[in-house]
């Protein structure tokens, strides 16, 4: 592990050493995969305004974590959030950026998108391989008026290690203990059954071609290729639909107070509104600092997305966060300190 | 003295590659060629020895630098390879160490528990192989012989360089391909034929068993023989046209049909070059990955049928890598990698001992 770690380091050191005269405005991050579009996005709009450019390497959030670790880049980017524990020990500081959500998408003749309601316990049967028909009673009593033919349900799931795994498999172990104890939740578990699909593109292939089958794929995903979404219920019992609302909803209504470094993922949350399945990307930095005007010019630019690049995002299907969270977030970054123990960014005047 | 060198080495090959029976010939053939060089310059004595000597010092110092820079650059493969055995095997030495020899007969993979096992991916890996294979050479084998043998020469060159092109076509392209036009090829047409003939056989066709999918270790297979078929056909096609034109034309004068003249002249005489080219195809096919991971179905268990979805070693990689959080979740897919290394190695080991056996038969 240790040579491993040592060979990735340096091939990491020497790529950051190469281009030197750049660095003085250029900032530098790694990590998931899943906000990449948006990140390269916004860096293009904020080189234009301030000069400053981005170099972001969409690795994974495994890498963007060992990157932040060993320090070779100046935040790391993670669609599973590190939990309390794990960021002391790595002196880290971790807050949402931006959020998105992941839908339910199902091949039946006959069904049109947003016709079919589904609830989590349903769902967590169904990928159990528990529940093996569509006309199964728990489904059909969540769908009156809507006759389900009696067909086998072909599951598809995501075979490579991502943040939609991670965010789905969170929702499903919340809401079903069975679900928790046989499957648990991580960026890649092991399912019973089903076909794997590699990305959206994969599942949403195969899906799309398998008759009865129900998948999960990002929220952007679905909406840029207008598949065929299901309904789902809420915590609070109301069955919503996916839109940047219903994921506005789900984070606003969370409790982010209560979760310390922001350890909070937004599955199931309270609220009639709220999607069940969103969830946040998120940032990691060093709380201790060695060079505070590095790390104050890539907090001026998470700033300026925060306040300007909510449009963007929707653009793009992701959803920016709500404005009570964005506060907290700033107030949290005074734990971020230069060497001298003073926070280096004082708010976005400075 | 260096031109009987060049001679001995030269029939060294011969012995190497032919069946006895044609050996005389060629050795033959091969003093008249060496007869003809043998002229000597219209110099004088004198001069044309001090040239000699001159460009002999030359061509001292240029040996040596010579000799050193292939040393050099064969010692840094060497020191490679060795450097990629070492990282793999340091790095998956805590998975090692947890699950021993378990590991590679476990049919388990779960990352939530940390409880892992490399049977599944092995057995992918092995069976779509064998079936790239059992497609790809009768193919291949075909292309290779229609192009030197049959085919009219206007077609001989564009039918080459076509086939070429598959080989360089990137694998993530083979990917999509298989995706989105083979898989649904493979569920309406071939599937359901497979399932209906092969699939009613007792016990075989346990193999056939289960829906058309179309994603799937047969999908998987059939991608990978289309990608090694380049290989081997272009290597085969190769060590075909060097088939010296008299062998076969004096087994034509004897009477011998175009069938005879491939299996027992052709063949024998390059059966050498052919397995070097089957071994090619085979250790591409062994190592593919992003075809692979998009038609197979990336199931982490062991199915007796081929029709359904399986995993390979590459694709798990592919699949896993980049958001492994854990030591042991990382190390065991580490330890896959360190296993699909020793496999090649045994492939190429197996080979070598073929070839040698195959001298062996040659030079007696």
């Amino acid at each position: 592990m240790s040579v491993f770690r040592t060979t990735l380091l340096a091939a990491a050191v020497a790529a950051l050493c190469l281009p030197g005269p750049a660095r003085a405005a250029e900032i530098s991050g790694a990590g998931a995969t899943f906000p990449y579009p948006i990140y390269a996005k916004w860096a293009e709009a904020y080189k234009a305004k301030s000069g400053v450019s981005l170099n972001y390497q969409s690795i994974g959030s495994g890498g963007g974590i060992k990157q932040i670790n060993a320090k070779t880049v100046d935040f790391g980017a993670s669609d599973m959030p590190l939990k309390p524990d794990e960021l002391d020990k790595g002196g880290l500081q971790q807050f949402p950026m931006v959020m998105g959500g992941v839908v339910m998408v199902v091949n039946l003749q006959g069904v049109k998108p947003g016709q079919l309601k589904l609830d989590g316990k349903t769902l967590a049967a169904i990928y159990l391989g528990k529940i093996t028909k569509w006309n199964d009673p728990a489904i059909t009593q969540l769908n009156a008026g809507l006759t389900l033919p009696d067909k086998a349900i072909a599951t598809v799931h995501r075979s490579d290690g991502s943040g939609t795994n991670f965010i789905f498999t969170h929702y499903l172990s919340s809401v079903d203990p069975e679900f928790k104890d046989k499957i648990g939740e991580n960026t890649s578990v092991e399912f019973p059954g089903g076909l794997g699909g590699k990305g959206n593109e994969g599942v949403a292939a195969i899906a799309g071609r398998t008759d009865g089958a129900i998948g999960y794929v990002e929220y952007a995903y679905a909406q840029q290729n207008k598949m065929n979404f299901t309904q789902l219920r809420s915590h609070d019992g109301a069955f919503v639909s996916p839109e940047s609302k219903t994921f506005q909803a789900a984070a606003s209504n969370a409790d982010w107070s209560k979760a310390p470094g922001f350890y909070l993922l937004l599955t199931d949350q309270p609220g009639k509104e709220s999607w069940p399945i969103t969830g946040a990307t998120f940032i990691l930095m060093h709380k201790q600092q060695t060079a505070p005007d590095k790390a104050k010019a890539v907090l001026n630019f998470f700033d300026w997305a925060y306040h300007n690049g909510g449009t963007m995002a929707e653009q793009l299907d992701y959803v920016a966060m709500p404005q009570n969270v964005i506060g907290a977030v700033e107030q949290s970054w005074k734990q971020i300190q230069g060497p001298d123990g003073k926070p280096v960014w004082n708010g976005p005047a400075s | 003295m260096e031109r009987s060198g060049f001679l001995s080495i030269g029939l060294l090959i011969h012995l190497k590659q032919n069946p006895p029976v044609v050996i005389p010939v060629i050795a033959g053939v091969a003093t008249a060629i060496s007869g003809r060089i043998n002229l000597e310059p219209a110099v004088p004595a004198d001069i044309a020895i001090r040239r000699a000597e001159a460009s002999a010092r030359r061509g001292a110092i240029g040996d040596h630098l010579f000799y050193g820079l292939t040393l050099l650059f064969a010692v840094l493969v060497l020191v490679i390879l060795g450097g990629v055995a070492m990282t793999l095997l340091t790095g998956a030495w805590p998975a090692l160490q947890h699950f021993g020899f378990g590991f590679l007969f476990a049919d388990v993979w779960n990352p939530v528990k940390e409880r892992f096992g490399a049977l599944a991916p092995i057995y992918g890996t092995l069976v779509t192989s064998a079936i790239a294979m059992l497609i790809g050479i009768p193919v291949a084998f075909g292309v290779a012989l229609f192009i030197t043998e049959l085919c009219p020469r206007w077609l001989k060159r564009p039918l080459a360089t076509m086939i070429e092109l598959l080989a360089a076509i990137p694998s993530i392209i083979y990917g999509i391909w298989g995706l989105f036009v083979l898989a649904p090829f493979v569920q309406e047409h071939i599937e359901p034929l497979l399932i209906g003939t092969l699939g009613a056989i007792p016990g075989f066709g346990r193999l056939f068993a289960g829906p058309p999918l179309g994603i799937g270790v047969l999908t998987a297979g059939f991608i990978l023989a289309i990608m090694v078929l380049p290989y081997i056909s272009s290597i085969m096609r190769d060590v075909f046209e060097t088939v010296p034109p008299i062998l076969k034309e004096s087994a034509y004068a004897l009477g011998a049909t175009t069938t005879e003249v491939v299996w027992q002249v052709v063949l024998p005489y390059t059966r050498i070059g052919v397995i070097g080219g089957i071994l090619l195809g085979l250790g591409r096919a062994l190592g593919e990955t992003m075809a692979v991971t998009f038609v197979i179905g990336n199931s982490h268990h062991v199915n007796a049928s081929i029709l359904q979805p399986g995993t390979t070693i590459s694709a798990a990689l592919a699949n896993e890598f980049t958001e492994a959080v854990g030591d042991l979740y990382m190390s065991s897919l580490i330890e896959l990698g360190l296993i699909l290394f020793v496999i090649t190695f045994i492939v190429l080991a197996i080979a070598k001992l073929m070839l040698l056996r195959l001298e062996r038969q040659g030079g007696r």
